[in-house]
């Protein structure tokens, strides 16, 4: 096999394990369906396991991980902080279900 | 020639001196569709966790999950096909690059029947936009938003990877953009791992 052969096994190799492993995440999210959780813990756990799915398709079917160091912190703080500045509203999510009056 | 000459001659060199994180400007653009368009996922699923948080008669439709897995096992493998694509394309075999990005097509178009076929099962059941006979209204609402929006992504993909594939046999089109093609498939993919738990699995009835 030649050196080119070869790295192109390695990246097939490379590829197909990260299909298994996305499969097998997947698969996870549909035993923890089935656990005995309430449902901010189902709710924790899958997304746990949705994130780390999100991540390795990302940085390996997206080739994200081989960019430049500089692009793949643009596109992680950027996609990071906007995703965290939209979780303000959860409070009130939580009013709504404990009844409490809104201020007047 | 003068100091502000020496400056602006300067920074324009600066500016035009190459392609931003010194990726192709075509690729640079698709990851800020991707960003943009993940934005948007956020907020339909960031709204929908509020409202199923909030409302206490919060439905749980769904008994089987056979046909979401089986959606799920298809999108996946969708992917790596359209890896298998890319690489054909970046070893210059066009005739499996088209090859593989067919089999992404048609994986696109399995993907998007059963996505209909539980649809029409959720509408016979009598769930709309507006109202289903398990509760409150606004999970139909949600439901077909956040999924028809998937869809829609998937169905603009499934056209794109034939028109591309077409192009690329064609000659009109290098294995950059299927590349490009490839980073928006994947990114359909990704967006399909949040919608599964959330919109699914968490209204799994047991």
């Amino acid at each position: 096999m030649t050196t080119v052969e070869g790295h192109k096994s390695n990246g097939i190799g490379k590829e197909l394990g990260v299909y298994v492993c996305l499969l097998a995440l997947a698969g996870l999210q549909f035993v923890i369906a089935y656990q005995n959780l309430d449902a901010s813990q189902m709710f924790s756990r899958m997304l746990v396991v949705a994130v780390v799915e999100a991540v390795l398709a990302a940085m390996f079917f997206m080739h994200l991980w081989s960019e430049k160091r500089g692009f793949l912190l643009f596109v992680a703080i950027f996609t990071i902080f906007v995703l965290l500045t939209m979780q303000y509203g959860w409070t009130d999510s939580f009013r709504m279900v404990s009844g409490a009056p809104f201020s007047k | 020639m003068s100091q502000a000459d020496l400056t602006m001659e300067g920074h324009t060199t600066g500016l035009t001196a190459g392609p931003a994180f010194s990726i192709p400007t075509k690729k640079l653009a698709i990851w800020l569709f991707i960003i943009a368009d993940t934005m948007t996922f956020s907020a339909c699923l960031v709204a929908y966790g509020f409202l199923r948080n909030g409302t206490p008669d919060w439905p749980r439709p769904f008994h089987s999950i056979t046909n979401v897995a089986l959606m799920t096992f298809i999108l996946l493998t969708s992917s790596l096909t359209m890896l298998f694509g890319l690489r054909s394309a970046r070893a210059g075999d066009k005739a499996a690059a088209f090859r593989w990005t067919m089999i992404t097509a048609a994986a696109g178009i399995a993907f998007a029947l059963l996505h209909v076929r539980e649809w029409l099962g959720l509408i016979n059941e009598g769930m709309t936009l507006f109202k289903n006979p398990w509760g409150t209204g606004l999970f139909g609402a949600s439901f077909f938003s956040i999924t028809g929006l998937h869809l829609t992504h998937v169905t603009v993909g499934v056209i794109a990877l034939i028109a591309v594939g077409l192009r690329y046999r064609g000659g009109r089109y290098n294995a950059d953009d299927i590349e490009i093609l490839g980073l928006y498939w994947h990114f359909v993919d990704l967006v399909w791992m949040f919608v599964v738990p959330l919109v699914y699995l968490l209204n799994l009835a047991h």
